[in-house]
């Protein structure tokens, strides 16, 4: 008789797995329906979209079981080597990557493509759990986060020049669990100002964001003057400070905004602003997206029957936009039901997560939830028009190999440490 | 714990948002409207289906179809081209070609407009080997109205393309397609239309088309409309349109124990088929524009003329209805009716019977104004007040289908006139009038205006004794039914009794040697008529007649009105026996009168009017 710790499928989260398989089945169906119009019905040819899909899932299924045969331990050990194994590959891109899409991101063994970045993350998660989870590892000090940010840094840098912008943002994500590892609080507070300070510059352009902003200090200012005069002069340089900081975040913006994006990401955050309504040119894709769902209606049009996701009015729908088949083919009650499935996901791996005895099992799980959660907030907020086009897949659902083993990589190797949770290590 | 709650906090909150969003886009924004999101994704193609025969009451073939072929356009995938060989192909000018596109793409930039009608079969060809090179245009087939014979345009009418209005109120019709817009095309259209055929093409976002939607599922293949056989008697219409060569105004024969219409003649008319193929718009304008001889206007159902002396005979049932006259008593005339003191109360009369008593029968033969002017005072006097009588006599006057629509079948219709008590308390406003003052409502004249089918469908209540149908041109539709109203009697307010003395007289006006039409009587047709002469404003006096036959379970009623024709016998008379012996007998036993009729003008007092 095997024991308990041989049996592989000891202890782990059946829910989690539930889920996973809800969402690649989920993904599957609405990738078949946005590729059907483009071939003959055939389930079984390997050669369509839904065929190599088919095989993608398939071949998780060994990936999974090796996961699940490492013990919890070999990858806490192994963290920074598969960390640095990943950095190379990163860098490797630019020797012998292949070029698809303008960006240098794959490498190509005979027909078939990898993409290390959709790795990557999972080796970053797993470094950052090591970092952190040192017991001589403390966020309050600038020491220390210098460091953490440094492990995101090379990452995130070399999958910019690939360049792949979209990827490395999910990398912000790590705040959060920074944050819950005792980064202080105004890491996220400066996070959210500089974001709130950035979109209101685009808006309001930054002439108008200074003086009005300058106008707002002057109020404080004089606040503090007249009604808190001992505050004021404790704190005079750290109020000025504040507002110069701001006031060059703004102008900074400005500058990046217009002299270092390029015309496509401009127009992007233009159209999402509502500054620019150009439905036949820059905002095809998110004008698409949009109808496409919003015909969805209450019930959708049924599976087959949205005849705008048959007749390929969306851009790369399969990919990016596969949230659109599922808003238009199941309507509202389908894709509601979707992101509550998502939001559920996740507060059960954080429910997990805090409930890990191991602090490196806690923080990894942490790391997969923020991003988890950055795709889904960028991918979906994408594809309903809330947030610039930002190509980024939606977990378990885009169509593609790397993306979807990807992330099989990160969910698994934490349902395995969570497995592990009652053992000793 | 607030260290753990953060992401918690954001991953709710996120989802309530996204939810929110997307119950607005997919829930409560209306601006994505299904309708305009399936125009972009689903392209729909129309199959027209074939408009339904018509036929007269014989099975002749009065409307058949003949295929056409328009050039479609969608105006958005109009490509830049060469415009000038476009419109040498087409025949058209560059002016035309701008204004037709624009014309298109106000309507829809994505939906088929029709760019050019009814292009003949010869350019058809051409065109069709042609048309590929210039993207956005197509052609589309449809069949056209095509007449054989030629006549009874204002029966038939016809069809023309949809205006924009109706397009709106209606959202059967699409830009170009044709609808009956007169005659029976215009009141049968929903009979003859048919449905037409649809097939919707699934689109991809480059606008090309990559199959039938769902498969067809929602296809539908176009049904024919149905054909219609009418009451017309194609021979009677025609030789009716014949007769009245020359000469304006309108013959209504109607069968009075159906109300079936045998002939609706209105003159000038215009070849139907004029109204059909490419010229359509430029004769239609003509036709149109022709406020002289308004060959649009349909004579027979839409011109009100006073009725003149057939309208005694309303006035004589009336009184012996009211029981103040009785065949028997007699009055004497002496040239005329003095119904007051001064100079001009004086009606004057043509009879002349030199003061032998005059009774009912002599009357109506001789068409004596006295008689009927007395007949009618008796009428209104035996009221209290004049108002009350007019009102009375108005009343028996519109049971005869009088001073109102017939609420038939026809497209159009007038609704005559037909005085009550408060039209003269309005002419005189101390209601300080009496009969005498409505004097000329007695033989015809004054307010009384009537249309030729009503003066038909009177006769043909004559004819009845007592009861007359709704006079109708549908006998049969394919499919359907007839409209029950059609085949219910409608009874005047009469006693049937009072007929018989009424129709001795109208029969007298051929039979008696003294008879006003006595020169239009038919060798052994026992014909019952009534001449009338209608003075009007515009010049000559109208020639009018009605006339059923035979006496004894009638066949045919017929009204004739004949503008400016002098008097009764003159015009109206003769055709009036003359379509009843073609119609009866089926060959005409008076060759001489008929020629005269065929080559007779009044063309002179047309152009009189003019000076």
């Amino acid at each position: 008789m095997r024991s308990r710790k041989d049996n592989i499928f000891h202890g782990i989260d059946w829910i989690l797995v539930l889920f996973y398989f809800i969402f690649i089945f989920l993904g599957w169906i609405n990738i078949y329906a946005a590729t059907i119009s483009e071939n003959q019905f055939d389930l079984l040819n390997f050669s369509t979209e839904y065929g190599k899909q088919l095989i993608w899932i398939g071949l998780s299924f060994p990936i999974i079981l090796l996961i699940l045969m490492f013990e919890a331990k070999f990858y806490e050990k192994y963290a920074s080597i598969i960390y640095i194994i990943f950095l190379v590959l990163l860098a490797g891109l630019f020797v012998l990557g292949k070029n698809i899409n303008g960006s240098t991101s794959w490498y190509a063994i005979g027909s078939f493509s990898l993409q290390p970045s959709e790795f990557a993350k999972a080796a970053t998660s797993l470094a950052i759990a090591k970092l952190v989870s040192d017991k001589m590892f403390n966020l309050k000090k600038l020491s220390t986060q210098v460091q953490a940010l440094g492990l995101l840094f090379f990452p995130a840098i070399l999958i910019i020049l690939q360049p792949d912008p979209g990827s490395a943002l999910v990398y912000a994500a790590f705040i959060f669990v920074l944050y819950r590892e005792g980064l202080p609080f105004y890491y996220i507070t400066v996070g959210f100002i500089a974001l709130f300070l950035f979109v209101i510059t685009l808006i309001l352009g930054f002439e108008v964001t200074l003086i009005s902003s300058l106008v707002l200090f002057i109020c404080i200012l004089l606040y503090f003057i007249f009604y808190r005069p001992r505050a004021f002069r404790k704190g005079w340089i750290k109020i000025i400070g504040i507002y110069l900081m701001s006031a060059m975040f703004i102008f900074s913006v400005d500058l990046v905004f217009n002299h270092v994006f390029k015309q496509h990401h401009r127009d992007r955050f233009d159209i999402i602003l509502g500054k620019t309504v150009d439905m036949k040119g820059v905002g095809y894709n998110t004008n698409q997206s949009v109808t496409t769902i919003a015909s969805g209606g209450f019930f959708g049009k049924g599976f087959l029957e949205g005849e705008r996701t048959q007749g390929n009015f969306v851009p790369e729908q399969k990919t990016d936009y596969i949230f659109t088949t599922v808003g238009e083919e199941w309507g509202f009650v389908g894709s509601s039901l979707v992101i509550i499935l998502f939001v559920a996901f996740l507060l059960r791996i954080i429910s997990r997560a805090e409930q890990q005895k191991a602090k490196f099992s806690r923080i990894y799980g942490y790391s997969i939830v923020a991003i988890f959660f950055m795709h889904f907030v960028i991918n979906i907020g994408m594809v309903i028009g809330l947030v610039p086009t930002i190509g980024i897949p939606l977990p378990f659902f885009s169509y593609g190999g790397s993306a979807l083993w990807g992330f099989t990589v990160l969910l698994f190797i934490f349902i395995r440490l969570d497995a592990n949770k009652t053992y000793e290590w | 714990m607030k260290r753990t709650g953060l992401l918690t906090f954001l991953i709710i909150f996120i989802g309530v948002i996204y939810i929110a969003r997307l119950f607005y886009l997919q829930v409560l924004d209306n601006s994505f409207n299904t309708s305009t999101l399936n125009n972009s994704a689903v392209k729909v193609m129309y199959d027209y289906p074939e408009r339904g025969y018509i036929f007269d009451r014989n099975g002749i073939l009065l409307v058949a179809n003949q295929l056409s072929y328009d050039v479609m356009v969608i105006p958005s995938e109009v490509k830049p081209m060469d415009t000038v060989a476009f419109c040498a192909l087409l025949k058209i000018t560059k002016a035309e070609f701008i204004e037709k596109i624009e014309k298109a793409s106000r309507y829809s930039t994505r939906i088929p407009s029709t760019f050019l009608q009814q292009v003949s079969k010869d350019d058809y060809a051409s065109l069709q080997e042609i048309l590929y090179k210039f993207k956005g245009f197509y052609i589309q087939k449809r069949s056209l109205r095509e007449y054989p014979r030629s006549s009874a345009a204002n029966v038939l009418g016809y069809i023309s393309e949809v205006n924009e209005t109706m397009i709106n109120n209606n959202s059967k019709y699409h830009l170009g397609e044709l609808i009956g817009t007169a005659g029976i095309e215009k009141s049968y259209e929903e009979v003859l239309r048919g449905t037409k055929g649809v097939k919707f093409i699934q689109r991809d976002r480059f606008n090309k088309e990559i199959g039938s939607f769902k498969n067809g599922l929602y296809d539908t293949l176009p049904i024919s409309g149905n054909d219609i056989t009418l009451t017309i008697d194609a021979v009677l219409q025609q030789y009716g349109e014949a007769l009245m060569a020359n000469k304006r105004g309108g013959i209504v024969a109607i069968e009075p124990s159906t109300g079936e219409i045998l002939a609706m003649v209105s003159m000038p008319t215009y070849d139907p088929n004029l109204m059909v193929g490419r010229d359509r718009s430029k004769n239609f304008t003509k036709l149109y524009l022709d406020s002289i001889s308004k060959p649009l206007l349909d004579r027979g159902l839409q011109a009100q003329y006073p009725p003149g002396s057939p309208f005694k005979v309303i006035s004589a049932l009336v009184a012996l209805q009211e029981n103040v006259i009785t065949t028997g008593s007699s009055i004497q005339c002496f040239g005329g009716y003095k119904y007051g003191s001064g100079k001009s109360s004086f009606m004057r009369c043509h009879c002349e019977t030199g003061g032998s008593p005059v009774a009912l029968n002599v009357a109506i033969y001789r068409s004596c104004n006295s008689y009927f002017a007395n007949a009618y005072r008796k009428t209104i006097d035996k009221f209290p007040t004049p108002t009350e009588g007019v009102n009375v006599w108005g009343k028996h006057a519109e049971s005869f289908g009088l001073g109102n629509y017939l609420d038939n079948d026809l497209s159009v219709g007038q609704k005559g006139n037909i005085p009550n008590g408060n039209l003269y308390n309005k002419i005189y406003p101390n209601g300080r009038w009496r009969s005498t003052a409505t004097i000329s409502n007695a033989i015809g004249q004054g307010e009384v205006l009537t249309t030729p089918i009503q003066l038909a469908n009177m006769t043909a209540a004559i004819a009845n004794e007592g009861f007359y149908y709704i006079p109708h041109i549908a006998k049969k539709i394919k499919g359907k039914p007839l409209d029950k109203k059609f085949t219910t009697p409608i009874y005047t307010t009469i006693d049937k009794k009072h007929f018989k003395p009424v129709i001795e007289g109208l029969f007298d006006v051929f039979e008696n040697p003294r008879g006003t039409a006595r020169g239009s009587r038919v060798e052994g047709l026992e014909i019952s008529g009534k001449t009338g002469t209608s003075e009007n404003p515009h010049g000559q006096d109208h020639s009018i007649f009605i006339a059923f036959a035979p006496k004894v379970n009638p066949k045919i009623a017929i009204a004739v009105f004949v503008e400016n024709g002098y008097w009764g016998a003159r015009w109206a008379g003769p055709i009036a026996t003359l379509m009843i012996e073609k119609y009866l007998t089926g060959k005409i036993g008076r060759p001489l009168v008929e020629k005269r009729m065929f080559e007779g003008s009044i063309q002179e007092e047309y152009d009189k009017q003019l000076k």
